[in-house]
């Protein structure tokens, strides 16, 4: 069923920041400052009217923020779920701004490994802490975050007979997006032969199916409905959001590789928006890895647990076909700083204001983003529209 | 900058890494739920039961998913190519751990058994064969 929060507050301006290089000339708060300056100019807006700040990548990485930028926001949120963190931002964002404890709000995002490697930290960012990898999953040797949706893809191919060339174009798909953007860092052709060319990761993972590591930015601003009205663009409603996980950083605690919490986030979004799958004109969707996507169409409902195979290996996903999927080129071939989904967001607004240039898809008016973090673990879905239906 | 893991540091799986020590693999065993809890806790994370006691296991298994890893690293001490699979335990959980078999002869649902490896801070670490492998 529908909810009191459908269609009450929109995202009213996005930014992001990456480069065919894969390395910005800025990082750290010059980036995050950069970024937020452009979405509010997008949307219209000035620092001032900004009273609620979300961010993840420090421990009070929302309130560092305000405090660079010199806001004193009555509403923060800093709740760190990886990858889909900026889907389920933009949920707490919505929410808030039902309840009134913030009418706009400003979520941001910025990571720079590229450009890192000549600003080392002693320790890769997921050891950094006490996790519980350490103990129980680093002497085997279980590269992070590959190691695990190896598993998992190999799990899919056991069970359901998805071939290698089935995920291969997943990637090919996604290419035929980025080689129209001029932002991509992978913009050249590739076909199917070319991924199952290229060498293991980690077998069965294919380089080619493996996302970039880039550097980039984003942020969006979101706002209530009634302060969207009469702003500088097209409001673009969130209809429904839903958030679920099977675990945080451990895949042995994931009872089945081939079945994600998506499977609730999005069955809750759906509801909440009032829409199905089958209504979707635009899919963004975390392409971490091929696998991703796949499990993700599957999860989602835009076909049947097991068949996303057969429902991606005719082109589905790419320009023309029937659910263009990652029209940004994704994370395999546009850009992934790390917690990629923030660059969902951007994409899924500028599809939905009509502003996609060579890769737009015709009278785009709903759109999903389906943010994924940890290591299939967490997951937020958003449905966003043009209209309110 | 230490290439390796931070020591162990759960209070409630010492005696996991004790009985390693001994050769033996080791979890608690929750009554209510007749399984073992992997990762150890002092709880059952399904039925929520505490006090829970350890209980030596077989060290069988089969393999639940693997992947076949190309490259050196960080913290491990094996040399490309090798297996790291989710091994399904004979009397219940699933662990993350390592087949030391040639991968060519590794597939989901091959039976396995365990053995321990010292490694360089101290632990003895499960890691698994394929049972035709060792007969």
């Amino acid at each position: 069923m529908t909810v009191p929060t459908r269609g009450k507050a929109a995202i009213v301006g996005v930014a992001d920041a990456a480069s065919p290089t894969g390395v910005l000339d800025v990082y750290g708060r010059d980036l995050h400052t950069r970024v937020a300056r452009e979405a509010l100019a997008d949307a219209g807006l000035t620092f001032a009217d900004v009273d609620g700040v979300a961010a993840v990548g420090s421990l009070m990485q929302a309130n560092e923020l305000a405090e660079h930028l010199g806001l004193h926001p009555r509403w923060v949120d800093t709740t760190m779920t990886g990858g889909s963190s900026f889907e389920i931002l933009v949920q707490h964002a919505m929410a808030a701004i039902a309840c009134d404890l913030a009418t706009t709000v400003l979520v941001v995002y910025g990571e720079t490994p590229r450009g890192d490697r000549d600003r080392p930290s002693e320790y890769p960012y997921w050891l950094q802490r006490d996790t519980n990898i350490n103990e129980w999953e680093g002497p085997y040797g279980l590269r992070q975050p590959l190691g695990p949706y190896a598993l998992a893809k190999r799990r899919h191919m056991y069970e359901f007979g998805t071939t290698d060339a089935q995920f291969a174009q997943i990637a090919v798909s996604t290419r035929q997006w980025a080689a129209m953007n001029p932002n991509a860092k992978l913009r050249d052709p590739i076909s199917v032969e070319d991924v199952l060319a290229s060498p293991f990761e980690v077998d069965p993972l294919h380089r080619a199916e493996v996302c970039l590591v880039t550097d980039g930015g984003g942020a969006v601003v979101v706002t209530s409905a009634a302060r969207a009205a009469d702003l500088r663009q097209p409001p673009v409603y969130i209809l429904g959001s839903g958030t679920g996980q099977t675990h945080a950083l451990l895949i042995g605690e994931m009872d089945d590789l081939t079945r994600t919490a998506g499977v609730a986030s999005g069955a809750q979004a759906f509801a909440h928006a009032g829409v199905t799958p089958d209504d979707i004109d635009v899919l963004m969707t975390y392409d971490s890895f091929t696998i991703t996507v796949l499990l993700a169409l599957e999860d989602l409902g835009f076909c049947a647990k097991g068949e996303g195979g057969a429902f991606v290996e005719d082109g589905r996903l790419g320009p023309g076909g029937a659910l263009p999927t990652n029209t940004n080129g994704g994370g395999l071939s546009y850009t992934h700083p790390g917690m990629y989904g923030m660059f969902l967001l951007t994409e899924a607004t500028r599809q939905l204001r009509g502003e996609s240039g060579a890769r737009q898809v015709p009278d785009a008016t709903l759109a999903v983003a389906h943010g994924c973090g940890g290591v299939l673990s967490t997951f937020g879905t958003l449905v966003l529209g043009s209209e309110i239906p | 900058m230490r290439l390796g893991w931070q020591p162990p540091d759960l209070i409630a799986a010492a005696p996991f890494w004790e009985a390693t020590q001994r050769g033996e693999l080791a979890l608690p065993w929750c009554p209510t739920c007749e399984a073992p809890v992997l990762y150890p806790r002092d709880f059952c994370p399904r039925c929520h039961t505490t006090g829970i006691a350890y209980r030596t296991l077989s060290g069988r298994g089969t393999v639940y998913s693997f992947g076949v890893e190309h490259r050196s690293v960080w913290g491990s001490e094996l040399e490309p190519p090798f297996v790291v699979a989710l091994i399904d335990l004979e009397e219940g959980g699933r662990m993350v751990s390592n087949v030391l078999d040639d991968p060519a002869r590794v597939h989901i649902g091959a039976a396995v058994e365990v053995e321990f490896q010292p490694i360089d801070d101290g632990r003895a670490v499960p890691r698994f064969r394929l049972v035709e492998a060792v007969q």
